[in-house]
């Protein structure tokens, strides 16, 4: 109990929002996630970038709790992560999530998928969120494919309905699963553009991303992750001009000099 | 040469095929409910629930229908006096029962049946209602169990013209459907291969658009990924 009370007092002098502490966790024998230790604030846009398997999506999952964690602690806006239940819905609900693969709601329209949690979880009058949502799809740029269906989009329009969903539901924080890894390459940036101006904006982001471009022009802070451990945290600039350890300064050589 | 089928009115044939059509559509109603509710209760995170629903579907798909339909009536309505609300009106209470009997038995078909269409629904569709605050009961509700029934309404039409055809069975405890009258018939006429005919005819009339319209309505509602 103590510190929980301790955190929240943390979380209020600090503007410190997402707070993860000696958080490791195991898919059978692979230590995925090994003592990780990370705080994010208020309005920062922190990037993780690594290697393959170096446990980034598993750790921005973790964060609102798609994956459980074996120990260590995770704490958002001062409130510890609760368990399965109706407190970790409510949780979930202030935390936007953006994933790879879109996962928009195959069976209803955009406009639909877009008012869907305002209607069940923020309990909104259905005018209102129909509103809202048209309004957010002409802040993404997809105001035209309202009535459409996800499957007759571009992987590019669908992931900016995907973000105009999250962002529906007010988060606190929004989290980016490799959002740009399943698109083609010509539709890349209209979503980095979308995200930046997020950024812009001043939400709190957390994005795990190989683009680097994005890395360096909208994040506050890189952390660069590999084997399951925070390698090094640095500012954008710094980090790729100047890694200090040899694991990023390796994978920097391998992405950025083909 | 069909003269003898209006000798008969109790029940005559329209009023057998009649009574087929209804056992049909109640069972088929309750099955549905009560086969949801199991899907559910066999994906649902509460390990009571999985265990029952599992239990439930292994043990009444594994008894012939005949056994439960002419339990409900030896069993239920003799032993323990389960007449459904229907009193001493014998022919109120079989039909009851036997719906019962029908409903029990279908719905561990049409509980696999949605289970199988909840696997076709990928994960990330769960991920993201989940994500965006829903909780267990509305992801399941809102985003899994519809895109699971339009890729099962085939193998529900499958069922459903089964069951048509297994009503067949009510007749072992008096219900005067289909195959009562059709008994009656070639106990008293000579013209037992046209009797024959006649039935199963009258039973491919019932089915037959059944199937078509839902393999039209499975094309038709297909979710698009």
């Amino acid at each position: 109990m103590t510190e929980v009370s301790a955190a929240k007092e943390d979380a209020v002098a600090t503007g410190e929002l997402v707070v993860l502490k000696g958080v490791n966790k195991h898919f059978g024998a692979l230590h995925v996630l090994q003592d990780i230790d990370l705080t994010i604030a208020r309005g920062e846009v922190v990037v993780v970038i690594g290697p393959s398997g170096s446990g980034k999506s598993t750790l921005c999952r973790t964060i609102n709790r798609l994956e459980t964690i074996d120990t260590g602690s995770i704490a958002i806006d001062g409130k510890p992560l609760p368990q399965e239940g109706k407190e970790l819905a409510r949780l979930r609900a202030d935390v936007g999530m953006v994933f790879q693969s879109f996962n928009l709601f195959a069976h209803k329209t955009v406009l639909e998928n877009v008012m869907l949690g305002q209607i069940k979880v923020r309990k909104a009058d259905k005018k209102k969120a129909e509103e809202k949502a048209r309004a957010l799809l002409d802040r993404v740029g997809v105001a035209t494919q309202a009535d459409k269906y996800p499957a007759q989009l571009s992987g590019g329009q669908q992931q900016r309905v995907a973000i105009a969903r999250a962002l529906a539901m007010d988060p606190k924080v929004m989290l980016f699963d490799e959002p740009t890894s399943a698109l083609d390459p010509e539709m890349i940036n209209e979503v980095l553009e979308v995200m930046q101006q997020l950024a812009r904006d001043g939400m709190t982001m957390i994005v795990v991303t190989h683009e680097m471009g994005f890395a360096r022009s909208a994040a506050n802070r890189v952390v660069f992750m590999a084997d399951g451990r925070i390698v090094e945290e640095a500012a954008p600039d710094q980090f790729f001009s100047n890694p200090r350890s040899d694991r990023a300064k390796d994978f920097l050589s391998k992405i950025l000099h083909h | 040469m069909f003269d003898f089928i209006s000798d008969y009115d109790d029940p005559s044939l329209w009023g057998a095929f009649w009574m087929t059509v209804k056992l049909t559509f109640f069972s088929g109603i309750g099955s549905l409910v009560w086969g949801t509710l199991l899907a559910a209760m066999r994906v649902s995170p509460v390990p009571l629930m999985r265990g029952f629903g599992t239990a439930y579907v292994n043990i009444v798909r594994n008894i012939p229908l005949t056994v439960i339909i002419v339990f409900t009536s030896l069993g239920l309505a003799d032993i323990f006096r389960i007449t459904l609300g229907a009193g001493d009106d014998v022919k109120v209470m079989s039909f009851r029962l036997a719906i019962l009997g029908f409903i029990v038995y279908t719905a561990a078909f049409v509980c696999e049946a949605i289970r199988s269409g909840i696997n076709t629904v990928p994960l990330g569709q769960a991920e993201a209602a989940r994500a965006i605050g829903l909780n267990f009961s509305q992801t399941l509700r809102l985003i899994v169990l519809p895109q699971a029934f339009r890729s099962v309404i085939g193998p529900l039409a499958n069922v459903l013209i089964a069951l048509t055809k297994n009503t067949t069975v009510a007749a072992a405890i008096g219900v005067a459907e289909a195959a009562y009258l059709m008994k009656t018939m070639i106990e008293n006429e000579a013209q037992t291969l046209l009797i024959g005919a006649v039935f199963a005819f009258g039973f491919v009339v019932l089915t037959l658009p059944t199937g078509l319209f839902l393999g039209w309505l499975s094309k038709r509602l297909a979710v698009k990924r």
